[in-house]
């Protein structure tokens, strides 16, 4: 391959072969530096912006939904070009034709864009409605074509939560740099190659790749047609920085026309982006302010991403998320660090724009990375808690150097990776229905097989924790069994084509289960061995209520006898997960992630033996139960730093909130100390943690005066969202639970 | 193997605000001061502190060293932990041998004679002056300040680090008059690397309801900022 696009470039074997990563390792220009020469936001970009909180207000007053197009069906090329003001924007593409009106995307399955579309008062079209009922199945039509009764029982009693089996799956990362580089016509050889090359044993494995690659073609061909609308020739590559981030972007905004995906991430692009920055600064084309425009106009598109979804799903996961993930910085497997002045200019769009949940800002933190990075991180993260951090000096080892993080936690190679969704299966529930011998905890249905339950009136560590076992097995195949389902349905009636088009043909997939509720197993399991644990049981003999006597080591306090336990359950759950023969062979992994649904799961779970009341919030992903943590945050986080990350691949995570005050006395030394904690937490192998830096008081303010704070974001287990924008529930249990305040 | 044990009420993994940088706080139990303004009433009686020995705190500390980064360390505060110096120094000690910065948040309530090699241990020394004037701080805290103003000359004297903290509270420590001889007392000591003015709050009072006592400044307001900043700037510090 020969571009006079690419003059300037270092050569290398990124040239011959899709590499993204070979192309920024020899092009990239780490940056050691402060934060001194970023610059404020332009005169267009103010006007701009102006207009997108305009249509916010806008949006908020109409129920959180502006509008929908409640005709078209979306797809890549479906809609006219749309903009928001086409003088002004520097980077153009829209979801559908008008900035905020949502599309409808049924092949996921039509009930929910049915009542998505009733719940605010709007009706989809008839044709679309008749086609989708009856001509053309959807994927939420064939997983519940396939279902067997022992899942749709645990689904329906709140065993296992959240799969996606009636929306779509995300958590799928197209290397959207890829169009930029190259651009489409190469990708589109490259896979014609592909196919040329896919023809061997004729098995249904082969017949079905080739069925994808075809697609995959296709779909790259209607992404030429989509640019094309709004005056762009993607043929080629981009010639200049400004054409770089319009490429990449008409890459993402192709992947979310085409699919309503739970999480869709961006993957890693700052760093790249920062190669043609830079060339064009060096040429004099283009001057740092207009530099920053561009990265502002970027976000600005970013965070206008919406989904239509219904309101379940939202409480569920806290307003309107769509986990426009970014992964910046982190170290190079050679020990230059990847941050580059483009990270910073990333960062910088909180300022420039406000803080915002979206995109996604993570950040790959490194003991090396440059010190006026850290301290520009964490300056930013006291600033706009809308920062997340995820440790690269562990991650770097398992998946190389230019990974990103799909939805909050899980790690992918950026075009080589994909997953297999599976939301969680409730661990809590689990240990209820193994000492009531598989009958629901609240409704005394016999949802799993009869096991033998608990009948002695004191519970027994050794007989619990049997049966928990023998339960624990039987949730893992039927975890497994509806995943499986589930992603077959979703690669053949919902394939993302696009998102696949931008990965190579061999690539790892992971089934990615998860768990909710670790700690209140582990503080349950530690109170029937420390402590004395009465069952209290009712007329049927169902364990309704549990006595707790004495005290017992909780999870959280850096408590080797009570986080040990946490440690067995999450190794022996995942060695359970990993006995199951998956779909397409993936690998099965784990995440300890809920994001807002240990809301949700705690209210579905019934009393638990640690003296947790029915109905009560689990902590959040990995966190321990709030007021059980007595040592204050530091204990917290080496607790869950004990957690074995290669038993929980997918990601383990944890929420961290302090007020300003106890964060430190003045500015500069709150920077410091929180850089010494994250130094230490991923020294001690931590991987992921949230940063909240907010006063109470100010959060009950906001609860009560919304309007006052339409921009105040804070970060729940693995994700940032609107604080506004939350149920009420939602919002008292972030006050409760984990803000560390010292007396 | 030490076999001295202290009675403590309890730890906090992630102290920000007592010394430099990031600290794991040691709360001893016991204090034989009786301040109307106490923020830790459960610390006073010295009976009910849980025994813990020296190595096993030591061992613990040690978990929390990734933190520290270059400022951090370990604060023992209280109650008073001068009541238990002999515990105070065996720990200070084998923090040291272990490289870890140590800071005494302390009245200073203390004779100098019975300090011991405590001090030999010590890299920082926290010192709250309640009142400069003997009878409001017989008054306040229901003991004489001579001791600790004996104290903080014999800290001068020597060479050991100290910021002074002094609790601004309204109508009680804050008159022009009293921060203008805390001022100058400070101005007799060599070693004073910062003076830190600690807005009275009332977040403590809940602690003397679980003690059944009745809290003794019912009714007194909390130092706003306004009223810090200009404690400050009698006291001349910024």
């Amino acid at each position: 391959m020969r571009f006079e696009e690419w003059k300037g470039f270092n050569k290398g074997r990124w040239e011959k072969e899709i590499d993204v990563r070979n192309f920024i390792q020899l092009n990239y220009t780490p940056y050691e530096g402060t934060d001194e020469f970023l610059t404020e936001p332009t005169e267009t970009t103010r006007k701009l912006w102006d207009k997108v909180l305009d249509l916010y207000k806008q949006e908020q007053a109409n129920n959180g939904v502006l509008d929908i197009d409640t005709k078209t069906i979306s797809s890549i090329a479906a809609h006219e070009a749309g903009y928001i003001d086409k003088e002004l924007e520097k980077i153009v593409g829209l979801q559908t034709d008008a900035p905020l009106k949502r599309a409808i995307m049924p092949f996921g399955g039509i009930r929910i864009v049915e009542k998505s579309c009733e719940a605010y008062g709007r009706k989809i079209d008839e044709d679309v409605a008749k086609t989708f009922h009856g001509i053309r199945r959807t994927h939420n039509d064939g997983v519940f074509s396939v279902y067997t009764p022992d899942v749709r029982a645990a689904r329906s009693s709140h065993l296992i939560t959240g799969l996606p089996d009636g929306y779509g799956r995300g958590r799928i990362i197209g290397d959207y740099r890829r169009i930029a580089l190259y651009g489409v016509d190469v990708l589109i050889e490259e896979k014609n190659k592909a196919l040329e090359l896919l023809d061997k044993d004729f098995d249904e494995d082969v017949i079905r790749e080739r069925e994808e690659i075809f697609d995959q073609i296709a779909s790259l061909k209607e992404l030429k047609v989509m640019a094309q609308k709004y005056g762009y020739d993607i043929s080629k590559p981009a010639t200049n920085s400004k054409e770089a981030v319009q490429w990449l972007y008409f890459g993402y905004l192709a992947a979310i026309k085409e699919q309503n995906g739970a999480a869709m991430s961006l993957g890693r692009v700052t760093t790249f982006l920062d190669i043609y920055f830079e060339r064009d600064l060096k040429e004099g084309t283009l001057t740092e302010e207009e530099v920053q425009e561009i990265m502002d106009h970027f976000v600005m598109k970013l965070r206008m991403v919406r989904f239509l979804r219904t309101p379940e799903y939202d409480a569920l996961f806290s307003g309107d998320p769509a986990w426009v993930t970014e992964a910046i910085g982190g170290m190079g497997l050679d020990g230059r660090t990847l941050v580059t002045k483009n990270s910073f200019r990333m960062l910088h769009t909180l300022t420039n724009l406000g803080p915002a949940p979206e995109p996604n800002m993570t950040i790959l933190w490194a003991q090396n990375l440059p010190q006026g990075f850290k301290e520009y991180a964490a300056k930013m993260s006291i600033k706009t808690s809308s920062i997340q951090y995820e440790n690269d000096d562990l991650m770097r080892d398992f998946w190389g150097d230019d990974y990103g993080i799909a939805c909050c936690v899980s790690a992918m190679r950026i075009g080589k990776q994909m997953q297999f969704f599976g939301a969680r299966c409730n661990l809590a529930k689990t240990l209820l229905y193994a000492m009531n011998g598989g009958r629901d905890e609240l409704s005394g249905k016999q949802v799993a097989p009869k096991f033998e339950p608990v009948t002695s009136e004191y519970l027994d560590y050794d007989d619990v924790m049997y049966k928990f076992d023998n339960m624990m097995e039987y949730v893992a195949k039927i975890y497994i069994k509806a995943l499986n389902a589930i992603h077959y349905m979703h690669d053949k009636y919902a394939y993302e084509k696009i998102e696949m088009a931008l990965h190579d043909e061999k690539i790892l997939r992971t089934m990615a289960t998860g768990i909710a509720g670790l700690s209140v197993v582990a503080d349950s399991l530690s109170a029937i061995k420390y402590a004395k644990v009465k069952a209290i049981r009712n007329e049927q003999g169902l364990i309704e209520h549990y006595e707790v006597e004495g005290d017992f080591p909780k999870y959280g306090n850096d408590d080797d006898r009570v986080d040990d336990i946490a440690v067995d359950v999450v190794k022996r759950f995942m060695n359970k997960i990993a006995k199951q023969k998956t779909y397409r062979n993936a690998k099965p992994t784990m995440s300890i992630l809920t994001i807002t649904s240990n809301v949700v799961y705690g209210k579905n779970t019934g009393d638990t033996p640690d003296g947790r009341k029915g109905g009560e919030p689990f902590g959040p992903g990995a966190n321990p139960l709030h007021g059980r943590d007595a040592n204050g945050a530091i204990a917290v986080m080496n607790t869950v730093a004990k957690l074995p990350y290669e038993y929980s691949e997918d990601g383990i995570s944890y929420t961290f909130s302090i007020t300003p005050a106890t964060l430190g006395k003045e500015k500069e030394i709150r920077v410091r100390n929180l850089i010494a904690l994250l130094d230490g937490y991923f020294k001690q192998t931590g991987q992921h943690i949230n940063v909240n830096v907010f006063d109470r008081e100010l959060l009950i303010d906001a609860m009560d005066h919304p309007e006052k704070y339409p921009q105040l974001t804070i970060r729940v287990s693995g994700y940032a969202v609107n604080f506004v924008k939350l149920t009420r529930e939602q919002q008292l249990d972030v006050i409760n639970r984990t803000i560390h305040e010292k007396i | 193997m030490s076999e001295i044990k202290g009675r403590i009420h309890s730890f906090e993994s992630l102290g920000a605000v007592d010394g430099p940088g990031v600290r794991y706080v040691i709360f001893m139990q016991g204090c034989p001061l009786r301040c109307k303004y106490c923020h830790n009433r459960d610390t006073r009686e010295y009976s009910l502190g849980k025994k813990y020995p020296v190595d096993d705190i030591v061992n613990q500390v040690k978990r929390y060293v990734a933190y520290m980064g270059k400022d951090g360390g370990v604060t023992v505060t209280g109650g008073e932990p001068l009541l238990q110096i002999e515990f105070v120094t065996e720990l200070f000690k084998k923090l040291k041998e272990n490289n870890i910065h140590t800071a005494l948040d302390t009245s200073g309530f203390v004779n100098t004679e019975k300090l011991g090699d405590l001090l030999k241990y010590t890299d920082l020394v926290l010192l709250d002056i309640k009142h400069m004037d003997l009878n409001e701080h017989l008054k306040l805290t229901g003991v004489s300040n001579e001791k600790i103003k004996l104290f903080a000359k014999y800290l001068s004297d020597n060479g050991i680090p100290m910021w002074i903290r002094h609790v601004l509270v309204p109508g009680i420590t804050d008159s022009e008059e009293h921060l203008i001889s805390l001022r100058e007392f400070i101005k007799t000591l060599k070693t004073v690397e910062k003076v830190e003015v600690l807005g009275y709050h009332t977040l403590g009072a809940s602690k003397w309801e679980l003690c059944e006592e009745d809290y003794p400044l019912k009714g007194v307001p909390e130092a706003t900022k306004e009223d810090v900043k200009r404690a400050k700037k009698i006291l001349e510090i910024e």
